[in-house]
């Protein structure tokens, strides 16, 4: 036994005043920083798509399959980090057997089952079905097979069929919006609700989760797009790239804002547990939350935004500004979902010490899994890209088919 | 535990099989399955109960009397060995935590080990104002977060009040040692389940008291019923000016102190 439990005889070292016994093991790993930033990420990328149908927002129209596509990758791998950091992952199936319906956590399954299947797969199947047809029509040997099984065997593409996939989808959106609010929001309720650690349990949580989800969602896309576009050798729309940029901005404005007032809200009762926190804060969490969170992730490409914005930049400039600003959205969003989830466990609940977490390298619950768990999604998207073209080229406008992408 | 057992359960535990596990259980996600949940979650209590107690007929609490603890740690020890909890020092069922509080204001409070082994003493005599000793464990709290938050129902509150983690059930998310105020929760590093003090539950339904009861010289600890006028805790609850830990968080803590210091969280 003693190998099992000799990663924390270290940790006993780098305690500071007194912490309960049994807290010297941190319990969510790096694997549940993982899980609420890729959930983040689905919800934001969805949101996005629907930005474009709902308000029917011409310019990010290039954008728009991509985003469901990005969702949809991510989607697929949300699951597995939570799996991953169980004790016991082959009784997970116990949730849906026996879920006790007033765990915030038991109703995982349920949301996420609803997200994939009443979501974001038949919006995508809708807003598809008619290319996939089409497609099939055009193709030999399996890519043939592989759209025909996809189109669920549908060849209906009369002018009366493609009209009811378009309300569907339409129908899909209206239905989306709050299911990706709810799929993130639950998400941050997780924590939001536990009574028993103050770092986390606020009503705010699962409304910074979501505008920070949004935010990294934007970002993710706005990625994606600057990186698949030249390597397709095709040019970058500069429209939809500064509405992108736009989007990104204002959602970070408002995600700011909720941050600053969660911030002095808690200054402000100056609750029992403030000295801790303000000794956390200060101390282990100076870098992730200070520096790398609210000035690179967040001050950093707000102010690069802004002055983009304001002064007339060649293209050239912009493009790279927004890169750059999106990318250090991502490690400042990661970090905050580090300083939720790791930060929240860096007190001890006697609020008289803390404690410290060394991230293990290897092991399930590990650097190594965990990045493996964030490339994952980028190798379905690549996947996704070769069946589902999401490119404006590889879609049948109306009148003869042109060539498949 | 010995070595074979050891290998056989780390083999349960490797890397290759969690591989697997791991698959099963995301195909198993795909898999839409409705089933009532609840009742199995009803029928929870009644198998670990079969047998002549009656849950129904009681309700239990304990009764620690701060000024009669003498911080010897012996209920530390008997816990550990009655419940076979991991011997090192991150996991305990029960322990005892020191409140010194120092010229100047100052409280400085410490474990050592659960003080398995007792105190030490690390400060100047004289600077010492005041000094006790408070034992800890699972409150099983009337209101318990622990079993509001477990996703599949393994902790549950049986009918005699007593919280109990059914170790079949338990997948290991850990949700529940977060969500418990206490610190009186921790994963057993073997099974890979959550794990608590059950007020010795198979003693109880045996008519003897929990082993650290039995244990403390000073008869610092009073087990018994709550619901029973004639009981040894209601006499407790009666005599003394009783405190209970966390009271704003509401989580209705059946695990009350006499002579409970404000510096006590
Ligand atoms: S003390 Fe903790 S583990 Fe025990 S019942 Fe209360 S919340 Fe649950
Ligand atoms: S660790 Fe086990 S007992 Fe605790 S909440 Fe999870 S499943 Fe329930």
């Amino acid at each position: 036994m003693e190998s099992v439990v000799e990663h924390l005889l270290p940790r006993l070292k780098e305690i500071t005043g007194f912490i309960y016994p049994n807290e010297i093991e941190l319990h969510w790993s790096i694997l549940v920083v993982v899980y609420p930033y890729i959930t983040g990420l689905v919800a934001g990328a969805f949101i996005l798509a629907s930005l474009v149908k709902v308000f029917k927002v011409k310019e990010v129209q290039p954008t728009y399959r991509l985003s469901l596509l990005t969702a949809l990758a991510f989607l697929l791998v949300a699951p597995l980090p939570l799996l991953a950091h169980l004790g016991h992952p082959e009784k997970s199936f116990e949730i849906f057997l026996t879920p006790n319906k007033q765990s915030a956590m038991a109703m995982f399954g349920f949301v996420y089952a609803w997200y994939l299947m009443a979501v974001l797969l038949l919006e995508i199947w809708f807003d598809y079905r008619r290319d996939i047809i089409l497609w099939a029509q055009e193709e030999t040997g399996p890519r043939k097979w592989l759209h025909k099984v996809l189109s669920l065997f549908s060849s209906d593409i009369s002018e009366r069929a493609v009209r009811f996939d378009r309300k569907a989808v339409q129908a899909v959106t209206i239905i989306g919006i709050p299911s990706a609010f709810l799929l993130h929001g639950y998400v941050g309720f997780i924590f939001g609700s536990v009574k028993a650690n103050p770092w986390w349990s606020s009503v705010l949580m699962p409304i910074v989760f979501l505008f920070s989800a949004i935010v990294s969602g934007i970002a993710l896309v706005l990625l994606i797009y600057m990186i698949a576009t030249p390597m397709r050798s095709k040019q970058i729309d500069m429209d939809c790239l500064d509405k992108l940029a736009g989007f990104l901005f204002y959602a970070m404005i408002v995600d700011f804002s909720l941050e600053t007032l969660d911030f002095i809200h808690r200054i402000y009762e100056s609750e029992e547990s403030i000295e801790i926190l303000s000794e956390l804060v200060s101390g282990k969490l100076f870098v992730s939350l200070v520096v790398i969170q609210l000035l690179i992730g967040m001050i950093v490409p707000l102010v690069a935004i802004a002055l983009v914005k304001l002064f007339r930049t060649p293209a050239e400039l912009r493009r790279l500004l927004y890169f750059v600003s999106a990318l250090l959205v991502q490690v400042g969003i990661f970090s905050t979902r580090w300083n939720v989830v790791i930060g929240g466990q860096l007190f001890s609940k006697s609020l008289r010490g803390l404690t410290a977490y060394k991230m293990s390298i290897v092991g399930v619950e590990g650097l190594l899994v965990s990045i493996a768990i964030l490339v994952l999604p980028f190798l379905i998207l690549l996947a996704l890209f070769k069946i589902l073209p999401p490119w404006k080229e590889a879609r049948h406008e109306f009148g003869p088919p042109t060539g498949s992408g | 535990m010995n070595q074979a057992a050891k290998i056989e359960n780390r083999k349960r535990y490797g890397r290759r099989s969690f591989v697997k596990k791991l698959l099963f259980a995301v195909a198993s996600l795909l898999v839409p399955r409705f089933l009532a949940a609840s009742d199995k979650l009803k029928e929870a209590p009644v198998w670990i109960l079969a047998g002549a107690y009656n849950p129904n007929e009681h309700y239990w609490g304990m009764g620690i009397d701060i000024s009669k603890c003498i911080g010897c740690g012996r209920c530390v020890e008997a816990c550990k060995v009655e419940n076979q909890v991991p011997r090192d020092p991150f996991f305990f069922r029960t322990w005892v935590e020191r409140y010194r509080i120092m010229e100047g204001g100052e409280v400085a409070v410490d474990s050592p080990n659960g003080a398995i082994k007792s105190f030490g003493n690390d400060r100047e005599e004289k600077d010492i104002v005041r000094s006790f000793f408070v034992p800890k464990l699972c409150n099983h709290c009337d209101t318990p977060p622990c079993v509001q938050v477990c996703p599949v129902g393994a902790t549950f509150k049986s009918p005699d009040g007593v919280i109990l983690v059914d170790a079949e059930y338990c997948i290991g998310c850990r949700y529940c040692i977060q969500a418990c105020p206490y610190g009186a929760r921790f994963l057993h590093p073997e099974t890979r389940t959550a794990e608590k003090c059950t007020f010795c539950y198979h003693r109880i339904s045996k008519g003897l008291a929990p082993a650290c009861v039995e244990a403390c010289p000073t008869q610092a600890r009073v087990f018994g019923e709550l619901r029973k006028k004639a009981s040894p805790l209601q006499r407790f609850l009666r005599m003394n000016k009783v405190g209970i830990l966390k009271p704003s968080l509401n989580t209705e803590p059946k695990v009350y102190y006499a002579d409970l210091d404000m510096e006590v969280n």
